[in-house]
């Protein structure tokens, strides 16, 4: 039928909201679509979402498949599992994105292995490159020495999937007037699909400022021991008006949550201003934050490589320049 | 109850920054690096434990990895599992998730026909969280991934609790036979013993290669994966890389200026 150029993405709604990891992730689908001159489609799986599918092509798909019905209101692995490889294999399209949601997570691995195909998870980049004559998707993630990025690119097995984490696409803009197909796709329950059943879901807003969105992010590394260090972090942050963000070890730590781990596991940022204290610049984190506009890192190893990746390089104890960062501060 | 519960040796984390990339293939060369359990595994072995102490049943400790995983298998044996096995053969190298969890699939298929297989929710070095879920679906049974509490309602079935994001949750209730894939919250990990280590010379260890698995050659190892690395590059960063030096004071009074001058706040 087609030649690389029919893109879907799985569009995740809860509670009748559309996930904005989703919608970034539908940017994506927009962006390789324009360079393949290709078509976009989602897929929307829920219960009452009529209105939803309406708004997934103001926000750029050319059509939606539509799986309305009340047993899939929650996310229902099995089912969710089944009703997108049926559609794999009847239209079987070129490229499949899910946003990295935690439920983005549990679901394009199951997917891809029934229908055996590639999945890629963490990329900080995803773009069309040719190579041997073809067009082919090619997955950026960070490599371990800093600096380093590593190419991956997939087989001849489609759809090519790849899960894309927040923040390392942009949420297209909204058009009311745009027109697109919306197809219904019938839906019976099977048994195999009531072995699971999510019973119920419990959302949380965020206890902290996200990291998304926000201006200003400070974020710490394993350079914060102690309470007090954590502490000095947390006050520049308040000063400054900041999203608290962290390393991987700082989560570990328990100084930060998961929903505020900057780099190829958590989010990716473009803020204002980024400041890094105590953390080394492993490419896994600074993929995170690559975007932002500008960038003052603190460490005291003087041969971070955090500091070939900064503005404003500061090469001290935390502890001495924190507490004179927030006092200045303070008084300005 | 069949219990499976799959673990990973990974490179320590701590060495990172002095992990290379082989320039030709891409993958990771770990000669200089130790080598550690999976932190996630432990709670995956620790949740194995308790369900065998609550229903009875064997444990069995499985790894996909090259001969020197099997010090996490003797390990896992020391805190209690049955027996443990090694899937290790030349055919199994390069694999990518997708090949990973067909091989570990197939042994579970055709050697055991587990009732609950538990695992980490991802590794520290490969970080997919792939593996888990692609292990159950190729065995057909269900899946829960970030599980951070499990009750069970009877032998058969059980509800369990999966995270999502900002500490909301997921209710899943859960016929077996059925693959968990865990969190750190769910359990605080057992300490090992003396008698453990030395019951664990006794336990059966078994090493399987491909042959004994009787795997389709085209779907282990490099051959068996869909997506590979193509080579790595040298990221371009351009920033100003200005280092400031001075007392704090006056360094902290060069970042409010940098600031100003920058525009930013
Ligand atoms: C597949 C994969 C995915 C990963 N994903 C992520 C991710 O998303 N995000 C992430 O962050 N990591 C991720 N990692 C881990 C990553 O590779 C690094 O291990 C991690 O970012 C290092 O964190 P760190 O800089 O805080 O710790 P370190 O590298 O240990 O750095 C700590 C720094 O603190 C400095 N320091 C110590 N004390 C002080 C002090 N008093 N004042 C000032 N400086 C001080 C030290 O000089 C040092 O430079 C991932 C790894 C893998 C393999
Ligand atoms: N080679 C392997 N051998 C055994 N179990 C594995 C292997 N790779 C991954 N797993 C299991 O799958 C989980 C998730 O791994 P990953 O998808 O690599 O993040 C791990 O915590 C293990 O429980």
């Amino acid at each position: 039928m087609s030649n690389n150029n029919n893109i879907w993405v799985w569009i995740e709604q809860r509670n009748g909201k559309l996930m904005d990891v989703s919608l970034q992730t539908l940017g994506k689908g927009i962006e390789l679509a324009k360079h393949l001159a290709g078509k976009v489609s989602a897929v929307l799986i829920g219960d009452n979402i009529e209105g939803m599918a309406k708004e997934i092509i103001c926000y750029g798909a050319d059509n939606v498949y539509l799986v309305a019905d009340p047993g899939l209101k929650l996310y229902q692995s099995r089912a969710y599992t089944r009703i997108i490889s049926e559609l794999i294999t009847m239209h079987k399209p070129d490229i499949l994105l899910m946003g990295a949601s935690n439920i983005g997570i549990d679901l394009a691995p199951a997917v891809a292995a029934r229908v055996k195909t590639g999945l890629t998870a963490h990329c900080s980049d995803l773009q069309i490159e040719t190579i041997d004559n073809k067009p082919q998707l090619v997955a950026t993630i960070p490599g371990f020495s800093g600096g380093m990025i590593v190419k991956i690119v997939w087989n001849e097995i489609k759809p090519w999937m790849a899960t894309v984490s927040s923040g390392v696409a942009e949420k297209p803009d909204f058009d009311e007037t745009r027109q697109g197909a919306v197809v219904k796709v019938d839906y019976e329950a099977k048994d195999e699909d009531l072995q699971i059943q999510t019973v119920e879901m419990v959302e949380r807003e965020p206890a902290s400022m996200p990291v998304e969105g926000a201006a200003i992010v400070v974020s710490g590394g394993k350079g914060i021991k102690t309470n007090e260090e954590f502490k000095l972090i947390k006050d520049l942050a308040e000063v400054l008006g900041a999203a608290l963000g962290g390393t991987r070890p700082a989560r570990d730590a328990e100084w930060i949550t998961t929903d505020n781990l900057i780099g190829s596991s958590g989010k990716t940022i473009s803020p204002k201003l980024f400041i890094s204290i105590g953390a080394s610049g492993a490419a896994h984190y600074t993929c995170g934050f690559m975007k932002a506009k500008y960038i003052i890192a603190i460490d005291k190893d003087p041969s971070a490589p955090i500091f070939d990746m900064c503005d404003l390089g500061i090469q001290a104890d935390l502890n001495e320049i924190v507490p004179c960062l927030i006092e200045q501060l303070k008084s300005s | 109850m069949k219990i499976v519960v799959c673990i990973k040796q990974i490179s320590d984390p701590e060495y990172f920054p002095q992990i290379t990339l082989d320039p030709e293939t891409g993958s990771i060369q770990r000669d200089k690096v130790p080598a550690i359990l999976n932190p996630l595994d432990e709670n995956a072995l620790e949740e194995g434990l308790r369900i065998k102490e609550k229903f009875s049943g064997t444990l069995t400790v499985v790894t996909m990895g090259p001969p020197g995983a099997r010090e996490v298998l003797d390990w896992a044996l020391a805190l209690g599992a049955d027996e443990a096995v090694l899937l290790s053969d030349r055919a199994f190298a390069g694999a990518d998730t997708l090949a990973t969890a067909y091989t570990l699939a197939e042994y579970m298929r055709k050697m055991v026909e587990p009732d609950i297989i538990l695992c980490g929710n991802q590794t520290e070095d490969g970080a997919t969280g792939q593996v888990a879920p692609q292990i159950a679906e190729l065995l057909n049974i269900p899946h829960v991934t970030s599980v951070s509490e499990v009750s069970y309602v009877d032998e058969s079935t059980l509800i369990a609790k999966q995270n999502i994001e900002y500490g909301g949750y997921l209710k899943v209730k859960v016929k077996l036979p059925a693959l968990l894939a865990v969190v750190k919250d769910i359990n605080e990990v057992r300490d090992i013993t003396a008698e453990g280590i030395m019951n664990a010379s006794d336990k059966e260890f078994k090493t399987l290669g491909a042959a004994d698995l009787e795997v389709d050659p085209g779907c282990v190892g490099n051959n068996g994966s869909p997506t590979s690395v193509i080579g790595t590059f040298k990221q371009e960063i351009d920033r100003q890389k200005e280092i400031l030096t001075g007392t704090p004071q006056e360094i902290a009074n060069k970042v409010l200026q940098k600031i100003h001058d920058a525009n930013i706040l």
